[in-house]
């Protein structure tokens, strides 16, 4: 019978060693390799909705005239219920005007700052605790909230405004009829509430933008490809941000050469305001305002059929408010 | 104490170069002198000014730094240089211990310290003949642009954005190469670009054999411990012939004297120091033809003879002969660019126009409301423009032309695939848009009828910002694109018969 073999405290710990380099091939590499699977079914988070419940009665869009745009917005607000009706103290809200161009506010081209201003002040008021004015541009960032007058609109106003950098989007699912999932701003995802506030222009391709076509505003990527199919895009879109209220800014429109302008010629001064919950039915009214037939814009007629809303702005109750 | 108070001075004005740098951030200068570093250079005046003629206002600046070396010889290189310091700053790091070896990488290397003074004269020929090279290796040229086009993006690109987010250019590995190279270069001798290779240290030392005050050694209190030579930073040999030329003012010599031999003052005596440049006339008149020659030779074998596509120019660039006197390749305007469209050529404007900026759309198109790469310009190769006299508001009588788009309709969607886009039309800054549409009733495949939306490029209109060809959803070679012909800039380029003059 041959002696028990003595290992030498050397032995020991290169033997333990040894085990221990064998155990941890053997499990990082099925680690890894689970790793490898679990990484292709990912769920898309997708963008839970940002409504809230109106009172019975409460009107359901607002119109306010008049030739001071901060003053219609403030008659407007006060007409659906204020501001407080939306937004509660403590809350974080983004807010979502169309800052697509490097253009002056004159050109229309951009929502006007004024307007986006009066806006960020009654959610101050409201008790918001974050107010982030978000945009994703056409033209460079930068340049579209400076030389429109946002950037100093909105400072003033006491918001935030967060310019779109590579870090700034997250993917969700969208779960469309044309788009299955999107590069979105995170703030998006984020915030508690989500106030959309377009301009009123003609457009090229879509002959109208305002309320719904202002989503494409939130993605990343490389959106371009949506005009491809856009009209079902827009109503994609619009379907997935669920927006907690809407004002839609028809101060200046711009006429022709949209969405970009660059002339004065282009310009109308309608010096409106109109708030509302029914983005399909604040776009037909946008419409109606351009003299455009709203039969003809593509993307109202299937919003209304996804039942975003409906074109028949007149069925819904409403408040005028001359100025 | 002279020591320490250069340091504090390397420290102050790297600081403010960073400063400058940095806040020439894509977008915006927010009224800062970006440029004051490149102003104020005698080299990027004196080449400039040979080669085109004129003499940009911002570059009086450099008149400063030319009094500076009269009086106290190559003071810039030694305390105020940002290159200067970032290599000092290696050197220090890349010492050898022994002294020994320090002394013997201080000796003084008349046959590599003269190759300075030929890179200055062949590249002032040049520019007598209207090429302005001096960019290449000027030391504050080649920091701006090391750092504005490799470093900061590489810093932004992984995610320590300097007021910058993501930037890339194109080829900018060559950039980094001779920016790091010439770092590298160190560890052979301290400040070894300094020493052999910087044409704006050759201008400044033969400036300040005429200076004021020099460094010198009394020779009977000498004891030849060579304490002076240890860290002599220009191998101006200091306890030899003690060469105004070649010294960087670094005071090393001053403070490691323990008998207080050498000094620094006033027009001290003959026979204490020399104000000798090692290069004899022949020398100095071959250089000169080599440059000269070479400029006629380069341009025999270069693009000339052919349009340049793809050469577009940024905004208020003048004429590509004047262009090429000016631009010094500093890279200011691509650092300014608020889309990162401008890019360093490598060939598209021939060997000469090596780093030049050109816009290249499918990167970043040409902002229609921003001037701001012809306000960062230090040489007015760029006009200053406004935005009005950019887009052609009156009194300007017609907005600036950078180029003209033109459609591939064998990629275009509408065209080629019978597919809905016009994305280019709807980014057209123009007004009316220089992209237009035509719609046109299509039987498709299946026998229905589809109308159409086509694209088409008013030419008189185009101003060649190149937007369409950035936004293009044909996402590798764009189905819109944008070649230099149109360009305001020449007369020459041109396609179209209105307003031409032939």
């Amino acid at each position: 019978m041959s002696k028990p073999r003595v290992f030498s405290r050397r032995e020991a710990l290169q033997l333990a060693a040894t085990s221990a380099a064998g155990l941890v091939t053997v499990g990082g590499g099925l680690w890894l390799a689970a790793r490898h699977h679990a990484n292709r079914d990912v769920v898309l988070p997708s963008i839970r909705s940002h409504r809230v419940e109106q009172p019975a009665g409460a009107p359901r869009w607002v119109v306010a005239r008049g030739p001071d745009a901060a003053a219609n917005v403030r008659r407007a607000l006060e007409a659906i219920g204020g501001m407080g009706a939306f937004v509660k103290r403590g809350e974080s809200v983004l807010i979502k005007p169309n800052v697509g161009w490097n253009r002056l506010p004159e050109q229309a081209a951009n929502t006007n700052p004024e307007v986006v201003a009066e806006v960020v002040r009654h959610v101050r008021a409201a008790g918001a605790a974050k107010i982030w004015v978000a945009d994703v541009p056409v033209n460079a960032a930068e340049r579209c909230f400076e030389r429109s007058g946002i950037s100093r609109a909105v400072g003033d106003a006491g918001a935030t405004v967060l310019l779109p950098g590579s870090n700034s989007f997250t993917e969700v699912s969208v779960g469309g009829q044309v788009l299955q999932s999107a590069n979105v701003l995170k703030v998006l995802a984020d915030a508690d509430k989500v106030i959309n506030l377009p301009m009123v222009k003609q457009h090229g391709l879509t002959q109208l933008t305002g309320c719904l076509k202002n989503w494409y505003g939130v993605l990343g990527g490389h959106r371009v490809r949506l005009h491809q199919d856009i009209h079902h895009s827009i109503v994609d879109l619009a379907a997935m941000a669920k927006p907690t209220l809407t004002v839609l800014d028809a101060t200046r429109v711009l006429m022709a050469n949209g969405p970009t302008g660059g002339s004065l010629s282009d310009v109308k001064r309608l010096d409106t305001i109109v708030v509302g919950l029914d983005e399909v039915a604040l776009d037909t009214f946008g419409a109606s305002l351009m003299g455009f037939d709203p039969a003809e814009i593509g993307f109202l007629e299937i919003a209304e059929k996804a039942g975003l809303g409906t074109r028949d702005f007149r069925s819904l109750k409403s408040v005028e408010i001359p100025g | 104490m002279w020591v320490k108070l250069r340091r504090a001075y390397q420290v102050l004005f790297l600081s403010l170069f960073l400063f400058l740098l940095v806040v020439t951030s894509a977008g915006a200068i927010k009224g800062y002198p970006v440029g004051w570093f490149l102003w104020g250079d005698p080299l990027v005046a004196l080449s400039t000014a040979l080669a085109s003629r004129t003499l940009a206002p911002h570059l009086l600046w450099s008149v400063p730094l030319v009094l500076v070396a009269l009086v106290f010889g190559r003071f810039f290189c030694g305390w105020m240089c940002p290159m200067g310091v970032l290599h000092h700053v290696i050197s220090y790091l890349s010492l050898k211990r022994k002294a020994v070896d320090r002394i013997a990488a201080n000796q003084p290397r008349p046959a590599w310290q003269r190759v300075k003074y030929y890179v200055l004269v062949v590249m002032l020929g040049m520019a007598a003949l209207g090429s302005t090279q001096v960019g290449l290796l000027d030391p504050i040229a080649s920091t701006w642009r090391g750092l504005a086009t490799v470093v900061v993006p590489a810093a932004a690109n992984s995610g320590v954005a300097i007021l910058q987010d993501e930037r890339h250019f194109q080829f900018g590995w060559l950039i980094a190469a001779v920016f790091f190279g010439a770092l590298a270069l160190n560890l052979i001798w301290p400040r070894f670009y300094c020493r052999v290779l910087c044409p704006l240290g050759a201008l400044l030392g033969l400036l300040s054999k005429f200076s004021l005050f020099r460094i010198s050694r009394q020779e009977g209190a000498c004891n030849l411990c060579k304490a002076c030579v240890t860290d002599c930073a220009g191998a101006a040999d200091p306890m030899g012939t003690c060469n105004t030329a070649e010294c960087l003012m670094c005071m090393a010599c001053l403070e490691a004297c323990p008998k207080g031999a050498v000094t620094y003052s006033f027009l001290p005596g003959l026979g204490t120091h020399t104000t000798r440049v090692d290069l004899t006339r022949r020398r100095w008149v071959t250089a000169a033809a080599a440059g000269v020659v070479a400029v006629p030779l380069m341009r025999a074998s270069d693009a000339g003879a052919r349009p340049a596509p793809e050469r577009i120019r940024p905004p208020g660039a003048v004429d590509e002969p004047e262009f090429l006197a000016r631009c010094i390749k500093c890279s200011a305007c691509m650092k300014v660019c608020p889309t990162g469209g401008l890019q360093p050529a490598l060939l598209e404007a021939g060997l000469e126009g090596l780093w030049t900026p050109v816009l290249v759309p499918r990167v970043g198109h040409c902002e229609q409301g921003c001037t701001l790469c012809t306000q960062v310009c230090p040489t007015a190769a760029l006009t200053p423009l406004t935005v009005g006299e950019k887009i052609g508001q009156p009194p300007a009588v017609d907005p600036v032309r950078l180029g003209s788009a033109a459609i591939d309709r064998g990629r275009c969607l509408p065209w080629a695939n019978d597919t809905q886009c016009i994305v280019c039309e709807e980014v057209c800054p123009t007004s009316p848009k220089a992209i237009f549409f035509k719609e046109e009733q299509v039987r498709m495949r299946d026998g229905t009828q589809v109308l159409f939306k086509r694209p088409h490029v008013d030419l008189e209109k185009c101003i060649g910002c190149g937007i369409c060809e950035a936004r293009c959803p044909v996402f590798d070679r764009a189905a819109i694109r944008v070649s230099s012909v149109g360009e305001t800039r020449s007369r020459s380029n041109r396609v179209i018969l209105k307003g031409g003059k032939v």
